[in-house]
């Protein structure tokens, strides 16, 4: 489903500043394969999805989603078979628009945008549908700007706009990292969800280690741009937190250092 | 202020609004700060004129909404493709318009209109030909306001108007903002032009120094619509940023009634624009010093 073969990223190559952020990586991801990412500030997490989803170009290898050679293809372009949900709440809706407004942006996702209008009747009516799963009583208050929403309820709506046309990949970076525990635990729930009822290929970053082992088929674990363990099925089922911070010890040869990271 | 002086400024504010509209669409719904309003106002105007001598005054508007189209793409196409930054594109095409304005005029510098047929000729002969200057400019602005509502309300509307809010999401749900940025610019730049075109037609002369400003003074606009008028809706927008050009023409014939200098416009307006920003700076300011005096107040009474 998804193929991501020795891809590299050095980022301000010839300077001083030189970062080799992505070393040589490859991946590859089964359909409907939920994979969560951990690791160590300046692992390269962030910038793995960023790389796949054509934030920034390669500066070697190849990506390819359900069949289709995306390397050289434009950030916009790849997002009609990418759904994505960023860390910060304000990234992934526009503040100034109504909460139907968002929706009707993604859900006009690889259609010709074109000149009709811009929400019908039966958009209205599917949007209240789906606004009405996430149980956050948005779908009363579909008129309102999305700024007066709280992150929590942000992030709920982003995960549905990214899900709204099912994507054929789904990025979520440290989506829930900015909220409180509570909300958080419910966008992650949420998110479980969806995956599990469209049968979406996911890619999570977080930095919540007891998550990452409760949520999803397979773990990675990244170091100084590479992947440093890739865990599923019996193994990872075996796999505790203590467990995890120990590997990662004896794999990168560093303690984990990574400030935000929840250990229980 | 005198039933002429009023009436005058009404006129004038119509045919502003027309500007303030394009205005609002870069500044406000592209966040694309363009400068080179100053510019394709007097493009716009320029060809009004020409076509004007030419005896096709309606054709001149035509071609005025074009090559202000056309001026918007140049500024959207070096901000999205070379990646130069929004003032700095807009003030490049700015300067370069001044060259092509004074090609389009035949290297005068000023082109009278006097006893020439315009737009405003063609209800001559009908009961209304009285308030010709009035009407046909609302009749235009009503339709393009009209037209503007109805666009943003469109799918492809939806995506020019977050791409102001945020390009980032934009781009992650599948559009390309640079050309949701060209289109919003080729649009702004487009009713910009036309308003030029308008006020060459109406003020019969098309002077190549009548740009300057021209951004200030539909910003302006904007901010005391937003202001006085509110920003709820987008109907309520639009209509607001309207009726706030009439008003700052009005606040200016006022100024002009009370003996303030036409040279000071300038002054007064970026004056008024640069008050109108830094309100709400002012604002906190203002309540963070009356706390600290309260604070110290009660400090130095306790002792």
């Amino acid at each position: 489903m998804v193929k991501i073969e020795s891809i590299t990223k050095i980022f301000d190559p010839g300077t001083t500043t030189e970062k080799l952020a992505i070393d040589n990586i490859s991946l590859s991801l089964d359909a409907g394969e939920f994979v969560t990412i951990i690791g160590g500030n300046g692992a390269g997490k962030s910038t793995l999805l960023n790389c796949i989803a054509g934030v920034y170009e390669l500066d070697a290898g190849r990506i390819e989603i359900g069949g289709a050679d995306m390397t050289f293809w434009p950030e916009y372009k790849r997002s009609r078979h990418i759904g994505r949900v960023f860390q910060d709440p304000l990234q992934g809706t526009a503040f100034d628009m109504t909460i139907e407004e968002n929706l009707a942006i993604a859900y006009a996702k690889g259609k010709p945008q074109g000149l009709r209008r811009g929400i019908t009747k039966t958009d209205m009516q599917l949007f209240r549908e789906r606004l009405t799963l996430l149980d956050l009583g948005l779908e009363d208050r579909m008129k309102q700007k999305v700024g007066t929403l709280s992150g929590g309820q942000r992030q709920a709506l982003t995960l549905l706009m990214a899900t709204m046309v099912e994507p054929q990949l789904l990025l979520l970076d440290e989506h829930t990292a900015s909220l409180d525990p509570g909300m958080a635990k419910q966008v992650l729930f949420l998110t479980r969800e969806l995956v599990e009822k469209q049968h979406l290929c996911t890619l999570m970053v977080t930095h919540n280690m007891k998550d990452a082992l409760e949520y999803g088929s397979r773990t990675i674990m990244m170091h100084e741009g590479r992947i440093i363990m890739d865990i599923k099925g019996q193994d990872r089922q075996n796999m505790t937190v203590e467990l995890l911070v120990k590997q990662f010890g004896s794999r990168s040869g560093m303690e984990l250092d990574n400030d935000r990271l929840l250990l229980i | 202020m005198s039933f002429m002086a009023f009436q005058g400024s009404i006129e004038l504010g119509i045919i502003y609004a027309i500007m303030a509209l394009g205005v609002f669409l870069s500044f406000r719904t592209l966040n694309f700060p363009d400068l080179t309003v100053d510019g394709s106002f007097v493009t716009g105007a320029a060809f009004s004129a020409i076509f004007c001598v030419g005896g096709y005054p309606e054709l001149g508007l035509a071609v005025a909404l074009l090559a202000g189209g056309l001026a918007g793409c140049v500024t959207a196409l070096m901000h999205t493709k070379l990646e130069i930054q929004p003032l700095l594109a807009g003030i490049l095409v700015m300067l370069g318009l001044y060259s092509v304005n004074l090609k389009i005029m035949g290297t005068r510098a000023n082109i009278p209109l006097i006893n020439k047929t315009t737009v405003f000729s063609l209800l001559d002969g009908t009961p209304l030909e009285e308030y010709a200057q009035l009407l046909i400019p609302l009749a235009i602005l009503i339709i393009l306001l009209l037209l503007l509502f109805l666009f943003l309300k469109t799918k492809f509307g939806f995506a020019l108007r977050a791409t102001g809010d945020n390009a980032q999401m934009v781009r992650a749900l599948g559009v390309n903002t640079d050309t949701t940025i060209l289109v919003g610019m080729a649009l702004s730049n487009a009713l910009v032009a036309l308003a030029g075109a308008l006020l060459a037609q109406y003020q019969s002369f098309t002077d190549i120094g009548m740009g300057i400003g021209m951004v200030v003074i539909g910003l302006a606009s904007v901010i005391i619509g937003e202001v006085v008028f509110g920003t709820r809706s987008l109907m309520r927008r639009l209509v607001a940023v309207t009726l706030g050009a009439m008003l700052y023409r009005m606040i200016i014939a006022v100024a002009l009634e009370m003996g303030m200098p036409a040279t000071d416009l300038k002054l007064v307006s970026a004056t008024l624009v640069a008050l109108a920003l830094a309100m709400p700076v002012i604002r906190k300011k203002a309540g963070y010093y009356k706390r600290k005096m309260t604070a110290q107040g009660f400090s130095q009474g306790g002792k």
